[in-house]
């Protein structure tokens, strides 16, 4: 069963068993505009929870990535360097911008979930 | 009577359909113009002798294939540039009501003097002994910034604004290091322009904003709150880039130095007070002036600019070579870092050579003529103009902060448009179509869909009323929902909107050759 | 006052409509204190016209013009002829008081021409993209130094001995904040042995051609040598009409080229404004500094150019910027595309062919004096000559005697006593066989 969580930053992180998937949340795309290139991270990188991850450039803006959690990148999405619209198009699906192991799982727990998010987006 | 048969109609005529395509695709005085790369065809545009050269000096070097430059003729060349240059606004047809910008008259005199030859035609390595007139006018133009401003001292050398920024940083850098000490954070606005964080990161520090009160002015509180033996200095503009004078200045000023810190102060907005109020009066450490802003030097379609750093007694021995020093045989320009004058520790330098000097002729002929009494009239000129543009729109258009006067630039943001479907980038484009460059737009970031409009001392009262008439039009249309001068605008100019996210996710930097057909198989 | 078209009965209106009593009204978040009198100001009144100019004109004749004597000097500003047409067309008024291209709508003539530019350069250095111009070769090359350090992660940069002095210090001032410069010996006359100071933890090797004394250098090994051991190439131009002549920097395996443009379109002007030149590979692309000019379409789908890529740039990334730069040299670029434009392939390759030609001559010319030794076997426009004695004082009492003979080294290098005898003389389209004749005779008076 595979699970999502959100973060205060806009970014999502999906679990499936012992693999996570992260990416931008419809709002974050929204916000940022025509997505024209994405930073991905290297496969083998060590990231904190909150720590620098990934780069998405619009045309006016370029914006961190944060990983939600801590672990270690597994692999990103490749598709996206030459169709950074996907990040667009389908941001909590083919717009994935990488995938990681989770060095503590609870960190994830601590998240929100998807009403939380709902809710917390509202309130802005 | 004797009669001339070929008599010719002298009415108006038809109207002439706007929607006709012409057969050239020009329209009128309008030229579509290909790129030279397309139009070169052998030509040429210069008589120079064909040379025959011996290899024997060019150790093996010589170049095997063709660059791949066009050829064409010198009426071509001019045919093809005139009709570029049509494509452009400037401030010589029309007002730029660019916030930070400061976009005023570009004095002609200041041309003819650059271009004279013991000024254009001179080289910076020359026998010393010989350019005694050039070392001279770059000793007048220091003593018009310093005692413009109040300093004691000034670097000359940094090319631009954010180049002279570096150099104020670089200056501080090594001060602490001279007192032996590890600052390595900078205090920074939230409403800084983007040039002093990305400055402060370039010269190794960690940068630290600092929020802006409600009232678009600095937290002074905040700030002294972040103040420690970790702080470098502070990074401020004055007037600040909401355009409002900060008034808690001196407090803050002190608060730095008590704290072992210095006073970096971003020149761009000097145009509200020069000759009116000397920075080194508010606390300043270091200055720089941005010449193409404050002294009509031209903006030229993006530069060249000059940026000159005045400093304060605590930083005047770390300005970088060449220093200007004037001995008995005259003027001289130490270059040499061994050899500079006691109490002298330049901490590099900048760039090959002395500076901007086609910029320093241009800024002492515009300071010469304008005379001190000038340019406090022209500061005087440009906040009361602001103001007066702020006065006659802030019924129509949302100036966060327009209860008391602004400086030189008036600050609106885009709350007077909610609930219109009208952005303030709509809003912008649309004043394009009016004939007038848009204003500063979504800067600072500390308002929202931010508009900062700095009209200058150059305007006439005539140009002025028009241009309000027209702002106070268009917010009047956008507040009633008339938006059809909005929706892609602009219609009327060279060109519609361009596909900046094309641009960006498939960059074409350059015109290539159509690739050749593969020969036969 | 000229320049200021308020009349007091407009200042009054204004005021009025305000609401405030008179302008230091306006003024009124200024402390007290630090409002300052007119009086307190102790500089001159207004001028007119005529004032301003006789008073500049008395300065300016001051100096000694190059093109009022014969003149030889170069080392990194070169007098060329520019032709009538670019001087004219810089200062229309659509080119000389517009802005930065940030409204493409109405600007599309400026960045047309900085497309052109960029593609201008791409050919000449033979790489295969270039940007819209820099301040200048020096900073041009701290800023390629900066940018190998952020591609390879490493600290280190090897300056070549024959890098232009002030270039070098420009390099070690910026570049030395991010990582270690140092400099390999200066060899002048030969190449010194830079590839055996590379190694893993380098970031970059700076080599120009043709170097500061003249000589022109083979990238080619030196290149090979770096990207054996994950370093970058930066090659340095400081007289780019040389690239009408030579091998360019990219068929040479350079990674990033750094030029000076100001031999093409832009005059001496005692040191500046000049033109930085940046090229590079495509994939080293998002870590260019400096603005970029993209094609694109507009609404109508015509063809249109905008700067583009610019979250790299300070406005938008701020601290996290590839550099902090804002300015480009706008003008002197036009001036660039302009001449370059004029001159053409046939025109540039002439022009380059000239250069050599009369630099070859001086050449033979001076190193058939006595006490003369030349000591750059190869070159393109420039030498360098050993004399028996200081050649500071030897440039000095030509000065007097009417010739500005070129640039002694120790100008540039004043600590270093080998090379104090050592003069850099440059010979263009603009010299004469009379000047060559008259140097000759000032020299054999001096030596």
């Amino acid at each position: 069963m595979s699970e999502v969580r959100y973060t205060d930053q806009h970014e999502w992180i999906r679990l499936d068993g012992d693999e996570a998937t992260v990416g931008i949340t419809k709002y974050a795309a929204e916000a940022l505009g025509d997505v024209v290139f994405v930073e991905l991270p290297a496969s083998g990188k060590a990231v904190k929870a909150g720590g620098e991850a990934a780069v998405v450039e619009s045309v006016k803006a370029a914006s961190d990535i944060y990983a939600p959690a801590g672990g270690t990148v597994t692999g990103a999405n490749a598709a996206l360097e030459k169709e950074p619209s996907k990040v667009n198009e389908d941001p909590e699906g083919q717009g994935w911008f990488f995938k990681m192991t989770l060095t503590d799982k609870g960190e994830f727990a601590k998240l929100m979930d998807s009403a939380a998010y709902a809710k917390f987006v509202e309130s802005l | 009577m004797s009669m001339n048969n070929q008599g010719r109609p002298t009415g108006t005529g038809e109207a002439f359909p706007a929607s006709i395509a012409t057969i050239s695709g020009d329209r009128g005085l309008d030229h579509e113009e290909p790129l030279i790369f397309e139009l070169g065809h052998g030509a040429i545009g210069v008589d120079l002798a064909d040379v025959k050269v011996s290899e024997a000096r060019l150790g093996g070097m010589r170049r095997k294939g063709a660059i791949g430059l066009p050829g064409l003729s010198e009426p071509e060349v001019i045919r093809h540039f005139v009709r570029l240059s049509r494509m452009n606004y400037a401030i010589d047809a029309g007002l730029y009501p660019l916030g930070s910008c400061t976009m005023k008259h570009n004095p002609r005199l200041n041309e003819k003097i650059a271009r004279l030859p013991g000024f254009g035609d001179l080289h910076p390595l020359a026998p010393q002994s010989t350019t005694q007139g050039a070392l001279e006018l770059i000793s007048q133009l220091m003593t018009w910034l310093t005692r413009l401003t109040g300093m004691p001292a000034v670097a000359m050398s940094p090319k631009a604004g954010a180049h002279g920024e570096l150099c104020g940083l670089l200056a501080i850098r090594a001060a602490i290091a001279a007192r032996g000490e590890t600052r390595k954070r900078i205090l920074v606005p939230e409403s800084a322009h983007g040039t002093n964080p990305a400055t402060a990161a370039f010269a190794g520090f960690t940068v630290d904003e600092v929020p802006a009160k409600p009232n678009g002015h600095v937290d002074a509180e905040a700030l002294k709150a972040k103040l420690g033996p970790d702080v470098a200095a502070i990074m401020l503009t004055n007037p600040n880039t909401c355009g409002l004078f900060e008034g808690e200045i001196i407090e803050i000023a002190k608060a730095v130095h008590d704290a072992g810190a210095y006073f970096y102060c971003d020149g761009a907005n000097f145009n509200a007070i020069a000759g009116k109020v000397r920075p080194g009066d508010l606390g300043v450490d270091a200055m720089h002036i941005n010449l193409h802003k404050t002294f009509s030097t031209p903006h030229g379609g993006g530069g060249p600019g000059a940026g000159p750093v005045v400093l304060s007694d605590r930083l005047a021995a770390y300005a970088p070579i060449p220093l200007l020093v004037a001995s008995g045989a005259g003027l001289r320009l130490i270059e040499d870092m061994n050899a500079v004058p006691d109490g002298a520790k330049p901490f590099g330098r900048m760039c090959a050579f002395h500076g901007q000097m086609g910029m320093f002729v241009r800024a002492l002929t515009y300071m010469l003529s304008h005379g001190r009494d000038g340019v406090r009239q022209a500061s005087e000129d440009a906040v009361l103009s602001a103001n007066y543009i702020l006065a006659s729109l802030k019924d129509v258009m949302s100036a966060p902060f327009g209860d008391g006067p602004c400086m030189h630039e008036a600050l609106f943001d885009d709350s007077f448009l909610d609930g219109t479907g009208v952005t303030t980038l709509d809003f912008a484009k649309a004043m394009i179509d009016e004939g007038y460059h848009p204003m500063t737009m979504y800067f600072p970031l500390v308002v929202h869909g931010a508009m900062l409009i700095e009209p200058t001392e150059s305007e006439s009262k005539a140009s002025l009323d028009q241009f309000i008439r027209v702002l106070h039009t268009l917010a009047t249309e956008a507040r009633a929902k008339k938006t059809e001068r909005f929706a892609g605008a602009p219609h009327l100019a060279p060109r519609r909107r361009l596909d900046e996210t094309a641009a960006a996710r498939k960059p074409v930097l350059r015109w290539k050759p159509e690739p050749v057909k593969a020969a036969a198989e | 006052m000229r320049y200021l078209p308020l009349t007091a009965e407009d200042r009054r209106a204004m005021l009025a409509k305000i609401g405030a009593a008179d302008v230091d009204a306006l003024f009124r978040d200024v402390p007290k204190a630090a409002l300052t009198s007119l009086s307190t100001f102790d500089l001159p009144d207004t001028q007119g016209e005529l004032e301003v100019e006789r008073a500049l004109s008395k300065l300016a004749a001051k100096n000694v013009a190059a093109g009022a004597a014969p003149f030889f000097c170069g080392a990194g500003a070169y007098k060329h002829h520019v032709p009538s047409a670019v001087d004219h067309l810089i200062q229309r008024s659509e080119f000389l008081t517009s802005y930065t291209p940030y409204q493409p709508e109405i600007a599309q003539g400026t960045l047309q021409y900085l497309f052109e530019f960029q593609t201008q350069v791409a050919l000449l250095t033979g790489m295969e993209v270039a940007n819209a111009s820099l301040y200048d070769g020096s900073t041009a090359t701290a800023e390629a130094v900066l940018m190998a350090q952020r591609i390879t992660k490493r600290g280190k940069a090897i300056l070549s001995g024959g890098l232009h002095p002030h270039y070098a210090e420009t390099v070690e001032t910026v570049a030395g904040l991010a990582g270690v410069v140092s400099r390999s010996p200066v060899t002048p006359g030969s190449a010194e042995d830079i590839v055996s100071l590379i190694d893993e933890e380098t970031a970059c090797v700076v080599v120009q051609s043709p170097d500061v004394f003249g000589l022109i250098r083979n990238l080619r090994p030196i290149a090979d040598a770096a990207h054996a051991k994950g370093a970058l190439l930066i090659a340095v131009v400081t007289e780019v009409v040389s690239l009408g002549l030579l091998e360019p920097p990219g068929a040479q395996g350079a990674d990033i080229v750094a030029a000076e443009g100001q031999s093409i379109g832009n005059g001496l002007n005692f040191g500046g404004p000049y033109v930085g030149l940046f090229a590079t590979r495509e994939k080293f692309l998002r870590q260019m500094p400096g603005r970029l000019c993209g094609e694109t379409v507009d609404a109508e789908g015509r063809r249109g150019y905008v700067l583009t890529l610019s979250t790299r740039e300070q406005h938008i990334r701020r601290e996290k910027a590839t550099s902090n730069i804002c300015t480009n040299s706008g003008l002197c670029c036009l001036a660039f595309t302009i001449h370059m434009s004029l001159l053409g392939e046939e025109g540039l390759t002439r022009l380059a062919r000239i250069n050599h030609a009369k630099a070859s001559a001086l050449a033979d010319k001076l190193a058939a004096l006595p006490g003369v030794e030349l000591v750059t076997s190869t070159f393109f426009n420039e030498f360098t000559i050993k004399l028996l004695k200081p050649a500071a004082p030897v440039a000095e009492a030509l000065a007097a005697e009417g010739v500005i003979a070129g640039v002694p080294v120790s100008r540039l290098l004043p600590k270093d006593k080998s090379v104090e005898n050592l003069l850099i003389l440059a010979a263009t389209e603009t010299n004469s066989d009379d000047d060559f004749q008259a140097l000759a005779n000032a020299l054999k008076e001096v030596l």
